[in-house]
């Protein structure tokens, strides 16, 4: 192991029960003007700043629309993206702290086994050309000791706690369905015993049914493996169902962070407010209930975002004044909930358990 | 010959796909009537035959896929029906017209209109928005450059495009996800079509975006008058537009009823099913779904009798592996396709097994 080049910090700086803090993380990639003599004309900020932890054997889940940044936060911290600022600290199982952004290509190397990723599309994740079995197995090829048959077994072992028949393992993906490549790809995350794993819109593409069957999987695994997941997904009736704390991303910036139950009953940032109401209910007796926020199509140029608030243009709460010219840090508000609003203790925003009665089971 | 509230009759049709490993049925007697001003939605985990239907009305199947079986009446309200095409306004079946007829031309496009899942891929990225809606307008209606254009911006206007005089010269990609659905539910509403056909139209959007272009798609059709046939596969989107629900599974549609009776007394144990399995908000964190098990069966390997009984809780053995099931009609409309509502057939198969089993004896 490298470990002498290894940036190690002091322990103390996380939490005991701490698995990864994000520490104030940015992610800037140039705009470069066309033609021969190509210049850097701009930067578009797709994470802005951003500081979050996530605990050990919690389901942090990640939420914002599309183009907020949560997909690169979470190619940061997988590596395949380098933040061109801040920390990532994550705690080793030996129980000492290394700063992942601070390595070299090389050294991270040795974590990637630790830190995994499931992908969004089943259909584009898995090599065509390539068996399950050489998909699945070839995390396992960082091991140098394992030989052929050990990682036949672990693969065989693997594809049976997903839920899939290890006799299929010499069959190339395009014999299986959606929901059967999703399972190869948790298969391929887990294969190489990570300790986090990052799901990137793990369950969209799928249908209702292997949704369902595919959220229940992933939890069984988590207690089985211990395992932490960040879970990243703009459906928010599939975070809620999953996650233990929830985030809240816009245009690069963490708006909002609580436990998932109480950012879902009592939201303190606008936006949270705004898409929990953008959610439909399942229910056609609750149609036109509860309050009606909309927010207009306009999202704002991510290389060029508005002053003060970022929020502020759409914000229906906002005041010319100080959201319009000061720029709202995350903090406390009421005990438990952070968020990044100046007016967070005194709105009285709607959440899902605040609407007009319950819905049946 | 349909009733004269119904707008749309589909009587018995069948989509076939003749491809070398076999017969694809995709739509495999699909029986669905849509009344006039009314919102009809279409449900199903994809590869049910949805999108196929609504493409077999229109004339849009591609071979290798025929339309083999099977009635579409279509008829139009007398005051919009041309004596001269439909002669004096009676229902013509447009599956039997040639898809590339001058009358099923006339009335795609003009009458019946549809929107597509994605808008980016829908409209050309090479014409402007402008070229694109008047296009449309100018094939159907006696109008020249300056009265299309006109129109053009006022149908922009009505769908909450900003600025429409601007973004009419703008092209596709300059727009933004939402803001090409809504040129996309313009151009479909230039001619003012009895009935609109949306194909999955907010599946690839935001949650907020989506909820505004459903918010504007029912004030469309409540201001209109038309009838929206509405397919998708998010049971919350049909619970906050519906006011018929049309539930599809593997070609055939099992169970019709206003979204009243689907959502809080569905008779089909696959409604039910599908129904369990989403996860609604408000109903808190960390709580397991129950699942359908197994999938989907591949679509050259249809199961005989009724499609749904290899997954089903309640089949019975010996009844609903080897016939048709009845489609069974209650008396407040509300039609399903079980046998487990049809008591005669479940009683004859229980006095055929009881005899059975006597006779072994």
């Amino acid at each position: 192991m490298t470990e002498q080049t290894t940036v190690t910090d002091d322990p103390a700086r996380l939490d005991q029960d701490t698995l990864l803090r994000v520490e104030n993380v940015s992610m800037d990639f140039p705009i470069r003007s066309r033609g021969l003599f190509s210049r850097t004309t701009g930067h578009v900020h797709a994470v802005n700043d951003v500081s979050l932890e996530i605990r050990s054997g919690e389901v942090l889940g990640l939420v914002g629309e599309s183009g907020c940044g949560k997909t690169t936060l979470g190619r940061c911290i997988v590596g395949t993206n380098a933040p061109t600022g801040g920390s990532i600290l994550y705690r080793k199982d030996t129980g000492d702290v290394v700063d992942l952004a601070a390595m070299s290509k090389k050294d991270r190397s040795a974590y990637q086994s630790e830190i995994r990723v499931v992908f969004q599309d089943p259909f584009t994740s898995l090599n065509p050309r390539m068996t399950i079995l050489q998909i699945v197995g070839d995390p396992l090829k960082n091991f140098a000791s394992l030989g052929r048959s050990e990682i036949e077994d672990r693969v065989a072992h693997m594809l049976q706690r997903v839920g899939l028949s290890p006799t299929h393992m010499h069959r190339y993906p395009h014999a299986f369905s959606g929901g059967e490549r999703q399972r190869v790809n948790i298969a391929r995350a887990l294969v190489a015993e990570p300790r986090l794993v990052i799901a990137d819109e793990a369950v969209s593409a799928l249908d209702v049914s292997v949704r369902a069957q595919i959220l229940n999987l992933l939890r069984d695994l988590q207690d089985e493996f211990n395992l932490t997941y960040l879970f990243i997904s703009h459906d928010l009736s599939v975070v809620e169902n999953i996650c233990d704390r929830v985030a809240v991303m816009y245009l690069g910036k963490i708006v909002e962070i609580a436990e998932t139950d109480d950012l879902y009953s009592a939201p303190r940032h606008p936006y949270t407010e705004a898409l929990l109401a953008a959610v439909p209910k399942a229910d056609p007796r609750l149609r036109g209930t509860g309050r009606r926020v909309r927010l207009s199509d306009e999202f704002p140029d991510p290389s060029n975002p508005p002053s003060g608030c970022f929020f502020h243009t759409r914000c229906s709460y906002a005041d010319d004044d100080r959201c319009a010219h000061e720029r709202p840090l995350l903090r406390t508000v009421a005990g438990v909930q952070q968020a990044a609003c100046h007016y967070a203790d005194e709105l009285d925003l709607a959440g899902v358990g605040t609407e007009a009665g319950q819905v049946e089971p | 010959m349909p009733q004269p509230d119904v707008l749309l009759e589909v009587k018995g049709l069948k989509t076939h796909f003749f491809l070398d490993e076999g017969v694809v049925r995709a739509v495999d007697g699909v029986n669905l009537t849509l009344p006039r001003g009314k919102t009809v939605c279409v449900v199903g985990e994809s590869g049910c035959g949805k999108s196929m239907t609504a493409r077999s009305v229109l004339g849009l199947i591609e071979p290798p896929g025929k339309v083999v079986d099977g009635n579409i009446w279509w008829s139009p309200s007398v005051d919009r029906a041309p004596a001269a095409m439909t002669g004096n306004g009676a229902p013509i079946d447009l599956a039997a017209l040639d898809r590339r007829s001058e009358r099923l031309r006339q009335i795609r496009g003009k009458d019946i209109a549809m929107i597509f899942q994605e808008p980016m891929a829908s409209l050309s990225p090479m014409y402007t928005v402008g070229d694109q809606l008047t296009e449309t307008i100018r094939l159907h209606l006696p109008m020249n450059k300056r009265e299309a254009r006109d129109h053009g911006v006022s149908l922009l206007r009505r769908v909450g495009i900003p600025r429409p005089e601007q973004r009419m010269d703008a092209y596709p990609w300059q727009l933004s996800g939402g803001m090409c659905q809504r040129v996309m539910i313009a151009i479909a509403l230039s001619c003012g079509p009895s009935l609109l056909i949306a194909d999955e139209p907010t599946t690839a959007l935001d949650v907020t975006t989506q909820a505004r272009i459903i918010d504007l798609l029912a004030q469309l059709q409540a201001d209109t008058g038309m009838s929206m046939m509405f397919i998708t596969h998010d049971l919350g989107v049909v619970a906050e537009i519906a006011d018929e629900v049309i539930v599809m599974y593997l070609g055939t549609v099992v169970e019709q009823g206003s979204v009243d009776q689907i959502f809080h007394n569905p008779k089909h144990p696959y409604t039910r099913a599908l129904l369990a399995s989403i996860p609604t908000m408000g109903r808190g964190a960390r709580k397991r779904l129950p699942t359908i098990r197994g999938q989907v069966p591949p679509p050259l390997n249809r199961p005989p009798g009724c499609p749904y009984h290899p997954r089903c809780d309640l089949a019975v053995a010996g009844l609903c592996d080897t016939a048709d099931p009845p489609t069974v009609e209650f008396s407040d409309g509300h039609r399903t396709r079980c046998v487990l509502h049809d008591p005669q057939t479940l009683r004859e198969h229980e006095e055929r097994m009881v005899r059975t089993a006597q006779e072994d004896t």
